[in-house]
C-alpha cells in the first residue's frame, strides 16, 4: 500500500503569538512553528497502516522552519521517504496552501498513485478543515474527514471509522484512492529514542522538491482586516470568608443561576 | 566536610554493553556474589521483575535479551542505593543500570504518555513542564535583587549559577529561587544565570534510558558555556550537579561545580551571623539521593539548619545513607501515573510518613524535585496541616529576614 502523509508546520501556541504593525498578520520573527498535532496522528494512522497492511509511507512537508527536525522524526518513526516542498511559504493562506500542495503531490515523481493521502483534519491555522478537502478536490478523489480508524483496506476499498457527538461511530467504505482527514489515530502518536532520531539525520537524505509554478495566489475574495489579542477581563469574583460562607454564597449563587 | 573538589572517579561513559567486561568497572560485575543487598535495599526492589541482583545473573547467563524486553526497570528510580549497599563496590547505578535501562526504553512497545510528554517537551523547550524557553528567566523579575543574565550582560562572571527546571518554573522552585538569589546577593558572590539560554541538564532523562535526549542537550548546554567566562558553576539541581561531575566532562567540561547547599555551606562562618530571625521549627532533613549517597553531601544541609536559631533538627529513621528516595529520579518523576496504574505505593508518600512520625513540623530538603513530590505526598495523605516542606535554602532566607 502506498500512503502518503501532508504534514504542515502551524504557530507554537506555548509561545506567545505576537501581532505585526500591520495588525493583520502574525509577527513571523516572534513566532516558532511546531508540526500540527493532527498531522503528527495522520502520520501515525499511517505508521500502523504500514505495519498493518504493508506498504509504504512517504511524508511531504512545505519548507518551514525546522520542518527538517520533524522530517527527520519521521523517518525514525518508520516513514520511508521524506520529501520538503520548496516555494509553499507558511502565510500563504488555507486555500493556496492545499492548492499548492495537491499541485505538487501530483508531479513530485514516483508518488502519484498512491492508495491514501492523509493529513489532519484540522489544524490551528485551518479551522474549518478545508486543506485535505480541496486537496481531495484538487486531486479528484474521494474525501473524508474527522477520521479516528483505518479498519480494514482491501479490494481497492477502505473501511474508515468517523467519530460524531457522544461517542457516536460511523463506519464508511471509500474506494481508493482516497485522501482522509485525521482527526486523531488509533493511538497516540509514538514516541522515538533522540538516538534514533540522531541516526536517523544521518541515515535520511530530506529530498528537496520545487513546488510547480505558479504557485497559487492567496484568495482576494476573503481577507484578513484584523488580529487582536485576548482582551483581559476583570470578572472572576473571589468568594471570601470561612468555608461556611463560602458555601453558602456560592449556593445563593448556582440558585441564583437556575443551577440547584 | 567535603570541599569543592569534584569526586575523583573513574570515567564510565565509553562503557557499552559490548565492551563491559573490557572495562575494570564492568569486570567488577562479575564479582557479584548474589547476596541481594542491592534488590533488598531497592525501594522498589520487592515489584521489579528483575531487581538489580537478578539483572547481573541474567547478564552472565547471557539472557539479557528478558530483561530488555520486560518494562520491569522502568520503577528504577536512579537512587543509588543499590550501589552504596553492594558488598563488592559495583557501581550498578553508575555503569550497568543505565546500560541496561537504556535498552529498555529502545525496547517499550508504548511510552507511558505522561512520560513521553515530558521528554518530548525537554527536547523541543528545554523543560519538562512543556513551558516556553523564552519564559525561563521570567521569575527573575520578581527576586527582589538583581540577578544578571549573561546573554544581556556577557562581562565575566566568578560563580555561573545553573538554575535548572523546576526552579526556573515550578512556582515553589522558584520561591527556592528567589531564595538562593537574596543569599548569593547577601554573600557579595558575583554571580549570573544563563537566562533562556539555559537547558534542562538532561541527567534524568540519562538515567531513564533517554541517552539520545541526554546527548543533545549535553552538547547544546555546553555550547553555551563556551560563550561566557566564570570560573565555576554552581548549580540548584542534584541530578546536574551530577550529570557535570560524571558526565559532562566527557565532552570537555572542566569547570568546578558545586550544588547550592554545599556551596552555601562552605559560606557558613560568613552566613551565621545574617541568620538573626528565630525559627521557632523541628526540622528533619531529607537526604537526596545525588547529594547524600551519589556524593557524600550528609552534614553540610544539617550544619546550614543547625546554624539557623530556634531551628531543632530530628531525624528520621531512614537517613544519610540510608535515606529513601522521593521517586523522583530516573524518570521516576513523570512516571507518578504509571507506577500508580501499577498500584505501586508512591515513595514520596512512604518518605512522608517516616517524616510525619518524627514529629518535626518542618521537611526540609535540598533536591529540586523534592517540594513538589513531598506536599502532594503529604496532601494525599492528610498531613499538609501538619507539616510543611521548605528548601534549606528558603529556611536560611527565612532566617535571613528581619
Amino acid at each position: 500500500m502506498n500512503l502518503v502523509v501532508l504534514m504542515r508546520m502551524v504557530p507554537d501556541v506555548v509561545e506567545e503569538l505576537e501581532i505585526a504593525p500591520d495588525g493583520k498578520s502574525l509577527d513571523q520573527e516572534a513566532l516558532r512553528l511546531i508540526v500540527s498535532e493532527s498531522d503528527d496522528h495522520a502520520l501515525e494512522e499511517a505508521l500502523l497502516l504500514k505495519e498493518r497492511f504493508g506498504g509504504r509511507v512517504t511524508v511531504v512537508a512545505p519548507e518551514a522552519p525546522e520542518v527538517a527536525d520533524v522530517l527527520y522524526t519521521a523517518a525514525a518513526k518508520g516513514a520511508d521517504r521524506v520529501i520538503q516542498l520548496r516555494g509553499v511559504e507558511p502565510g500563504l493562506g488555507v486555500a493556496a496552501m492545499a492548492e499548492a500542495c495537491a499541485a505538487a503531490l501530483s508531479a513530485i515523481p514516483d508518488l502519484l498513485p498512491a492508495d491514501l493521502v492523509l493529513t489532519g483534519a484540522q489544524s490551528i491555522e485551518d479551522l474549518d478543515g478545508l486543506v485535505a478537502p480541496l486537496v481531495a478536490h484538487r486531486l479528484g478523489w474521494p474525501y473524508l474527514g474527522v477520521v479516528t480508524a483505518v479498519s480494514e483496506v482491501s479490494n481497492g476499498t477502505a473501511t474508515v471509522i468517523k467519530e460524531f457527538q457522544a461517542g457516536y461511530r460511523g463506519e464508511f467504505q471509500v474506494s481508493l484512492p482516497a485522501v482522509l482527514g485525521v482527526q486523531a489515530a488509533e493511538k497516540p502518536p509514538r514516541y522515538v529514542p533522540v538516538a534514533k532520531v540522531r541516526a536517523a539525520m544521518k541515515a535520511t537524505r530530506i529530498e528537496e522538491f520545487e513546488a510547480p509554478q505558479p504557485v497559487p495566489e492567496p484568495l482576494q475574495d476573503v481577507t484578513i482586516v484584523a488580529l487582536a489579542k485576548p482582551e483581559a477581563t476583570g470578572r472572576a469574583e473571589m468568594l471570601e470568608g470561612s468555608v461556611e460562607e463560602v458555601a453558602g454564597k456560592l449556593c445563593e449563587l448556582l440558585a441564583e443561576r437556575g443551577l440547584l | 566536610m567535603n570541599q569543592a573538589a569534584p569526586a575523583v572517579v573513574t570515567p564510565t561513559y565509553d562503557v557499552t554493553l559490548e565492551n563491559l567486561f573490557e572495562h575494570p568497572e564492568g569486570r567488577r560485575v562479575l564479582t557479584c556474589i548474589q547476596c541481594g543487598m542491592c534488590a533488598g535495599t531497592c525501594p522498589y526492589g520487592e515489584v521489579m521483575d528483575y531487581p538489580p541482583r537478578r539483572i547481573i545473573n541474567m547478564l552472565r547467563a547471557g539472557e539479557l535479551e528478558k530483561v530488555f524486553r520486560s518494562d520491569s526497570l522502568l520503577s528504577c528510580v536512579a537512587c543509588y542505593a543499590c550501589m552504596a549497599k553492594c558488598p563488592r563496590g559495583i557501581r550498578l547505578t553508575e555503569v550497568l543500570l543505565p546500560l541496561v535501562k537504556e535498552q529498555v526504553f529502545i525496547n517499550l512497545p508504548e511510552t507511558p504518555a505522561e512520560l513521553q510528554k515530558a521528554l518530548e517537551n525537554t527536547l523541543r523547550y528545554g523543560n519538562p513542564f512543556g513551558e516556553s524557553s523564552r519564559k525561563r528567566a521570567a521569575w527573575v523579575k520578581t527576586a527582589g535583587v538583581p540577578i544578571r543574565i549573561l546573554s544581556e550582560d556577557p562581562r565575566p562572571v566568578d560563580v555561573l549559577w545553573f538554575v535548572e527546571c523546576q526552579n526556573s518554573y515550578h512556582p515553589r522552585g522558584q520561591d527556592v529561587s528567589r531564595a538562593t538569589a537574596r543569599l548569593f546577593h547577601a554573600l557579595g558572590i558575583d554571580f549570573a544565570i544563563l537566562g533562556n539560554e539555559e537547558k534542562c541538564a538532561g541527567e534524568c532523562a540519562r538515567l531513564l534510558g533517554e541517552t539520545g535526549l541526554f546527548d543533545t542537550l549535553m552538547d547544546y548546554n555546553m555550547a553555551v558555556f563556551a560563550k561566557y567566562k566564570f570560573n565555576r558553576i554552581v548549580t540548584s539541581g542534584v541530578h546536574a550537579y551530577d550529570a557535570f561531575i560524571y558526565q559532562y566532562p566527557e565532552r570537555g567540561f572542566r569547570y568546578p561545580v558545586e550544588q547550592t547547599t554545599p556551596f552555601l555551606a562552605r559560606y557558613l562562618d560568613k552566613l551565621r551571623p545574617m541568620l538573626t530571625r528565630k525559627l521557632p521549627y523541628v526540622v528533619t532533613y531529607h537526604d537526596s539521593c545525588c547529594l547524600g549517597r551519589h556524593n557524600g553531601f550528609y552534614e553540610e544541609p544539617r550544619a546550614l539548619l543547625k546554624a539557623i536559631p530556634g531551628v531543632r533538627v530530628v531525624e528520621m529513621v531512614h537517613n544519610r545513607v540510608n535515606s529513601i528516595c522521593c521517586g523522583g529520579g530516573g524518570g521516576g518523576m513523570w512516571l507518578d501515573t504509571y507506577y500508580k496504574a501499577k498500584g505501586y505505593e508512591r515513595l514520596s508518600e512512604r518518605r512522608v510518613k517516616e517524616a510525619i512520625a518524627t514529629g518535626a513540623d518542618v521537611l526540609a530538603v535540598s533536591c529540586p524535585y523534592e517540594i513538589s513530590r513531598f506536599e502532594d505526598a503529604l496532601k494525599v495523605l492528610g498531613y499538609d496541616q501538619k507539616m510543611v516542606v521548605r528548601d534549606v535554602v528558603e529556611l536560611l532566607a527565612e532566617a535571613m529576614e528581619a
